[in-house]
């Protein structure tokens, strides 16, 4: 029912990691990360990691997409070469 | 102690609720039946049903309370994963998802109708009902007074926000929008908690030093310790863990509850329906190590970079002494205050906040950015959790009291309209809830012991019902109630050590036996109602007058045909999925012996 669940979920972290890794390239240095993540800048690394994953679930989209496209083509070729 | 979250994590917390309405919106226009509203029409493939199944179970309760019971029992407390959810999971995919998809039934009390008769319908549905709306509104405040105390947020800004946010998707969107969000959180619980448990880890030197640093070495074992029930922090021996947390109390909850037989109840095919537990228990069987491991490190985490309260990060120096929030606390986990701010003692010892231990880690170990990612992963498991209780209560609701009583004749639109006015009745109540729960908490611990003991026999209900089909419709409510009786006595005769009678217990006046604790005792109440229940049924079935054979025909084993599951792959069948989830679990378990 309704839209492939994909693209909101991908859409999602892309933004999120987008936003993350990009506040992360900025407060690189700051005093937090030492104060809290063990000196790593976690939102950098993460954010990118996140960014990753929407974007890998966004093409996942694309790719059923064409691909259920694709399959319903062949099947009909299918059934028209046993014809 | 607070932490001052920056306009990034307020960004996070805002986009999120901006996909989570999206998406809310954009399913409005699916939304054309009443089956649509409240069975997705039966069309959801596996993958998400299966998320789904897991996520609406993933609310508060487990996000908080595991990483709680992680922080006082160890990694004791995965036995909740791996003996008591997996086994339970594949029972229900396997052997009793056929009847509950197979019997075209709309909802699990409807099942029961269909099965034996009204009266145990009536009874399934009106304490289904009303314990959903009560929980709902118990996890909205615990999301209130859990904001409050971490952030300083206002407590009925958060519920009322949540509340509001909440009803507008599943109003729009009913059960898909529930599920497509429940989907979603999944995803961000994941991706919230890795690198909480990454950091966590690395903190404490990996495995081997947290092992080294528990208070206690039984914590680092989930069944070395349980011959004897004084020997595990828990207070619990096998066999009670076993039979009753294993079996009857499991079994009774991801075989009978609606709210997660909901979602399974929305897929696509009877094959889909039969593969969504099992889909669900492959992440089951890992969350263990998301929710329960941070727990235990912040049982032994260092706090001293922790700042103060109303300090902000920017101020801390780079090595402060320890803060006087967590004097007397153990690790990062703060002790509880009296009403005059100092901590709370029992027998000379500081009673700890276990409910803040995961929270705190988020604090602890994560940056302003991240931060905002960990806490929109908190909230949304509490709004989920909310969802889903939303969405069971208005589908029982709907289908189940005012169809079946008030309402027998209406149009299929005047039942989504009523499923839509549920949605608001529902999460109204459940804001009241959170407000008596707030003032009077002593009503919720007395509602959720009645709850408790209503659905400790049910398992034993559905087990006949399905498996022996000369059971009958007064055999069923007669063994419900006289379950749920054998509960109430049970628990009123016994105590756990160390409680004083009341509410824990001992309230019939003289205690027959003493537990080594409350979950020994919780266990052991589910077993005897559970035995209790199953023979009043067989007992009174065998003098009561049997359905004829053809009235049962899709809902009981004997008189039902086997599904056949043809064209597909074997890795798309559920037993062999079934079978590689058992060998998984069981690696597990000896894993961690």
């Amino acid at each position: 029912m309704g839209f492939d669940i994909r693209m909101p979920i991908g859409a999602l972290f892309s933004v999120l990691g987008l936003l993350l890794s990009i506040y992360g390239a900025i407060t690189r240095g700051s005093e937090i990360y030492a104060l809290h993540s063990l000196g790593l800048n976690v939102n950098l690394w993460w954010g990118l990691v996140m960014l990753f994953f929407g974007v890998g679930m966004l093409s996942l989209t694309r790719l059923r997409g064409t691909r259920s496209a694709d399959s319903r083509n062949s099947a009909s070729q299918e059934s028209t070469e046993r014809r | 102690m607070r932490p001052e979250p920056q306009w990034i994590d307020y960004a996070v917390i805002l986009i999120y609720f901006a996909f989570v309405l999206g998406i809310g919106y954009v399913l409005k226009k699916y939304m054309k039946t009443s089956a649509d509203f409240f069975l997705s029409g039966r069309s959801i493939p596996a993958w998400i049903t299966g998320l789904a199944f897991l996520s609406a179970n993933l609310g508060a309760q487990e996000v908080i309370g595991m990483g709680a019971s992680g922080a006082k029992y160890g990694i004791m407390t995965s036995n909740f994963y791996w003996i008591g959810a997996i086994p339970a999971m594949v029972f229900v995919g396997i052997f009793m998802m056929p009847f509950y998809y197979g019997s075209r039934a709309r909802s699990v009390p409807e099942y029961l109708k269909l099965r034996f008769d009204e009266k145990t319908r009536g009874f399934n549905a009106i304490s289904f009902a009303v314990m959903t709306v009560f929980s709902s509104g118990v996890s909205m405040y615990a999301m209130g007074k859990l904001l409050q105390l971490l952030l300083g947020w206002n407590f009925n800004g958060a519920i009322l926000v949540s509340a509001l946010i909440v009803l507008a998707y599943t109003f729009l969107g009913g059960l898909t929008s529930a599920i497509y969000n429940e989907v979603l959180q999944f995803f961000l619980i994941v991706m919230g908690f890795i690198p909480l448990v990454f950091l966590g880890l690395k903190d404490v030197q990996g495995w081997a030093g947290l092992k080294a640093r528990l208070a206690n070495e039984a914590m680092a074992h989930s069944w070395k310790y349980m011959a004897n029930a004084n020997d595990n922090p828990m207070g619990v021996e096998w066999f009670g863990m076993i039979m009753g947390l294993g079996f009857v109390l499991s079994f009774g909850y991801w075989c009978t509850d609606f709210l997660v037989v909901q979602r399974a109840m929305a897929a696509n095919s009877m094959t889909a329906a039969r593969r969504t537990p099992l889909i669900a228990a492959f992440p089951k069987m890992f969350f263990p190590f998301l929710v329960i491991l941070p727990g235990m490190i912040a049982g032994v985490a260092a706090s001293s970079q922790l700042p103060q309260a109303g300090v902000r990060l920017s101020e801390v120096p780079r090595t402060p002494p320890q803060s006087s929030f967590f004097v007397g606390g153990r690790g990062i986990i703060p002790p509880k205050y009296d009403a005059e701010g100092k901590p709370l003692l029992r027998d000379g010892k500081v009673v700890l906040d276990y409910d803040l231990a995961t929270p705190m880690m988020l604090v602890r170990f994560f940056p302003s950015g991240l931060l905002g990612v960990g806490l929109c992963a908190l909230i949304a498991s509490f709004m989920s959790g909310m969802a889903g209780n939303t969405t069971a209560f208005n589908t029982v609701w709907t289908y189940d009291i005012y169809q079946s009583y008030i309402n027998k004749t209406a149009s299929d639109g005047h039942y989504l309209w009523m499923g839509r006015f549920a949605t608001v009745f529902g999460l109204g109540v459940s804001v009241v809830a959170a407000y008596v729960a707030k003032g009077f908490n002593n009503i919720l611990d007395v509602l959720q012991l009645v709850f408790a003991f209503v659905n400790a026999p049910l398992f034993a209900t559905f087990m006949l019902g399905m498996f022996w089909k000369r059971a009958t419709g007064h055999g069923a409510f007669g063994g419900l109630l006289s379950g749920t009786a054998a509960a109430a006595i049970h628990q009123g005769l016994t105590l756990p050590r160390g409680s004083p009678p009341g509410l824990k217990g001992g309230y019939l006046g003289s205690v027959v036996h003493l537990y080594p604790s409350e979950m020994a005792q919780n266990f052991w109440t589910a077993i005897f109602a559970w035995c209790t229940c199953f023979l009043a049924t067989v007992i009174i079935s065998l003098f009561t007058r049997p359905r004829p054979d053809e009235e049962l025909r899709g809902l009981v084993y004997s008189e039902t045909e086997k599904p056949k599951e043809l064209g597909l792959r074997w890795y798309e069948k559920p037993l062999p999925l079934a079978v590689a989830v058992v060998v998984l679990a069981m690696a597990l378990n000896v894993i961690f012996w």
